[in-house]
């Protein structure tokens, strides 16, 4: 079985390495399933030039063959070599439009699927050659045929994340209103389709001052948060789609005012309690693909000056959402943990719900996950034990000190030096707790840190105060209560 | 007087609770993105309503007058939408939307139109989200083209002459493409073996028996928007 098009990059290393490049482009394709017996999705061999000719000229004739011919175009058009020739032949295009724009459903249809195989293309110039299309794109959204509005939707969507151009045609010619008026459709193929376009639309790198404002102040974000909402109940493909829109509003607006006001917090943190309260029993596939866009937005509402969370739930809820991906979609777990950050950091009832709710064990055992699961598991410590004595000792009787010894011996200087932090706060509290670390060999492990640049300051610190006797102030303690 | 005590060395220890804001591209949410990503580029398969699809026997339309067939649901509703949902009362035209159709009102059977456009540009621009309005229909018909790049007209049905006389029986099975090669402007646009193959009504072979069985008459000719036919000032604007 060989893969579709040309997508044949799939490694997770060679994505994330797309991704941190800012090159990560995703499409989505709508086939029929009218695939071989064998369920295998064959992709087609390419054909010649002339081959591809012929196919245009037979569409181009009006004869009783058209309709073949368009139906042979759309499966050879399946090849992504097929395609660039055919966007290269003179008026291959504009015959493409013309059957689009035709008074026949079925030519309409099957040409409709002929552009939606060329907008999938991985070849930007395959995309572009499509930038006349799309104004009827535009047009048939706002049609009643279904499947004719839901194929406008995703080959729109594939169009817009590829080229500038075609956003810089749509926006004018008011993409943002239509798609307002479809989103009240009721039928959930078209609604997701909405999600999806509107989501590529706000990943455009001018979506900050072009698209988000528009978007804003249109009746779309109600409609959004609601379909989210309602995921669990309803659409969880829209509800998905609408969620990964909300995130690229939120960490690329300024203060999310309006988002706010439509209680965006309360109504996320809701569903998120929902999403917690199912997975032992029923968890349906693809759940990770609305936690994640879910937990980001609330964190990054939460990050925000004057918000802050209000039910103590959530964080059963992130536990237990933790718990139950942690082996398959391990990614969940720092996405959970920074939100775990933006809650603890300057809130002392989340520090106290942590540890009354008896969720630390669960917390520690998170320490070894990864790298970045290391640091914030540290730094959460770190938030709770800044609160005071209270809450040192309660950490301190995990036991604690245990755990953070063998990180000490991290390779990672940005882990090892979260440690120290931590160290640094418990022994300030809890003055005691520095014989406990010396009896348990922290001596040792502070002084292979002594020759690191970025530690060795603060390990040196450390190693004073635990060499001296317990209750007597060291100038590390000292200085940090000027 | 003794001098005063140094200060403490400054503590090396910088940790500060601090809530944190994350940008599109920050590191924590590569993995995440990476999956999106998989899932994006999964192939999902047709709508559910498309199979669901109920097929039926061949009927026929039921407006009056109008004697078309269909064999499935979904050509008849495409048909009903663009040929009678907007239609004109005045002079019977049909159009694919009730915007078009509400233009179509205005400028040729509103008295005061024809007053009103010598003074002030009054051809508004046929796409909706556009705003400019123009002092003649041709200056619109040469913006659609340049600046909205709308070549093909957005209705179904008869062919875009200036004559207001219908043309010959045959009717080639996709009109609005025969349209597209009158519609041109710009002649630099298409070579000229372009127009030869797209128009060939005559050339081309008839429609076969079972085309003739299903269009038994011509696609109605009162569908086009703005040329060939004559206009009227009667009456109050209503609207079907």
């Amino acid at each position: 079985m060989r893969l579709l098009g040309g997508q044949e990059v799939t490694c997770p290393a060679a994505l994330r390495k797309a991704r941190r490049q800012e090159q990560l482009v995703s499409k989505r394709l709508l086939r029929e399933d009218n695939a071989a017996q064998d369920g295998a999705d064959v992709v087609p061999d390419p054909l010649s030039e002339d081959e591809v000719l012929e196919l245009l000229r037979g569409v181009q004739r009006g004869s009783e063959d058209r309709k073949r011919s368009l139906g042979r175009l759309r499966w050879a058009l399946q090849n992504e070599e097929t395609q660039q020739k055919f966007v290269r032949l003179d008026g291959s295009i504009r015959t493409l439009t013309g059957l689009f724009t035709s008074s026949l459903a079925e030519l309409q249809l099957e040409a409709a699927r002929c552009l939606h195989e060329l907008s999938h293309s991985s070849v930007p110039a395959v995309a572009e050659a499509c930038l006349p299309v799309t104004s009827y794109l535009l047009t048939y959204l706002s049609g009643h045929s279904l499947e004719l509005t839901e194929l406008c939707l995703y080959t729109l969507g594939n169009l817009v994340v590829e080229s500038e151009a075609v956003r810089k045609q749509l926006l004018p010619q008011g993409i943002i209103p239509v798609l307002a008026s479809c989103i009240q459709s009721p039928h959930e193929a078209v609604l997701e389709g909405v999600g999806y376009v509107l989501s590529q639309l706000l990943q455009a790198k001018e979506a900050p001052t072009e698209i988000i404002p528009l978007v804003l102040d249109s009746a779309l974000p109600q409609h959004m948060l609601q379909l989210v909402c309602s995921g669990l109940k309803a659409d969880m493909g829209a509800a998905v789609e609408f969620a990964w829109c909300l995130h690229y509003i939120i960490c690329r607006h300024k203060d999310n005012v309006l988002l706010l006001a439509l209680g965006a917090v309360p109504a996320l943190t809701s569903l998120l309690l929902d999403l917690a309260s199912q997975i032992p029993q029923d968890a349906p596939e693809g759940l990770e693909l609305l936690v994640c866009p879910v937990l980001r937005c609330l964190s990054n509402l939460l990050a925000q000056p004057g918000c802050q969370g209000q039910d103590g739930r959530l964080l059963i809820a992130l536990f237990l959402i933790l718990q139950c991906f942690l082996q398959q979609h391990p990614f969940l777990v720092q996405e959970c943990l920074w939100l775990l950050n933006n809650l603890t950091a300057d809130d002392p009832f989340f520090c106290s719900a942590l540890l009354c709710l008896d969720l630390l064990p669960a917390l520690l055992q998170l320490l070894t996950c990864s790298q970045m699961a290391t640091v914030l598991v540290l730094t959460v410590l770190c938030n709770v034990a800044e609160k005071g004595q209270l809450q040192c000792q309660q950490l301190l009787q995990q036991p604690l000190l245990a755990q953070l010894l063998p990180l000490l011996t991290l390779p990672d200087p940005e882990a090892v030096g979260q440690c120290l932090e931590l160290l640094h706060l418990l022994f300030l509290h809890c003055p005691e707790a520095a014989a406990d670390f010396t009896r348990q060999g922290g001596h040792q492990a502070l002084e292979q840190h002594q020759s690191i640049p970025e530690l060795q300051e603060r390990a040196q610190a450390l190693l004073d105060v635990v060499r001296q006797p317990p209750g007597a102030p060291s100038q590390a303690t000292l200085g940090a209560f000027s | 007087p003794p001098a005063p005590p140094p200060p403490p060395p400054a503590p090396p220890f910088s940790f500060a609770p601090r809530r944190l804001r994350l940008g599109l591209q920050h590191p924590l949410f590569e993995d995440g993105d990476v999956h999106r990503h998989l899932y994006l580029q999964g192939v999902l398969s047709s709508l559910q309503e498309v199979a669901e699809r109920p097929k039926v026997s061949e009927f026929s339309c039921h407006i009056s007058g109008c004697s078309q067939v269909f064999d499935t649901l979904e050509s008849y509703e495409h048909h009903y939408n663009t040929l009678h949902r907007n239609v004109c009362s005045f002079c019977k035209r049909s159009f694919p939307s009730g915007n078009l159709l509400d233009i179509h009102i205005l400028e040729w059977h509103d008295s005061l139109f024809q007053i009103m456009a010598e003074k002030q540009n009054m051809y508004q621009c046929l796409v909706e989200g556009c705003t400019e309005k123009f002092k003649s229909s041709k200056d619109r018909k040469d913006h659609l083209l340049l600046s909205q790049d709308v070549k093909f007209c957005l209705c179904s049905g008869s062919k875009h002459t200036s004559s207001p006389t219908e043309q010959g029986s045959s009717v080639p099975m996709d009109v609005s493409v025969e349209m597209a090669e009158q519609f041109q402007v710009n002649p630099m646009e298409t070579g000229p073996e372009e127009n030869m193959e797209i128009s060939q009504p005559a050339a081309s072979p008839g429609p076969s028996l079972q085309e003739k069985r299903l269009y038994k008459s011509r696609i109605p000719s009162t569908i086009c928007f703005g040329q060939g036919a004559t206009r009227g000032f009667k009456g109050p604007r209503k609207k079907v």
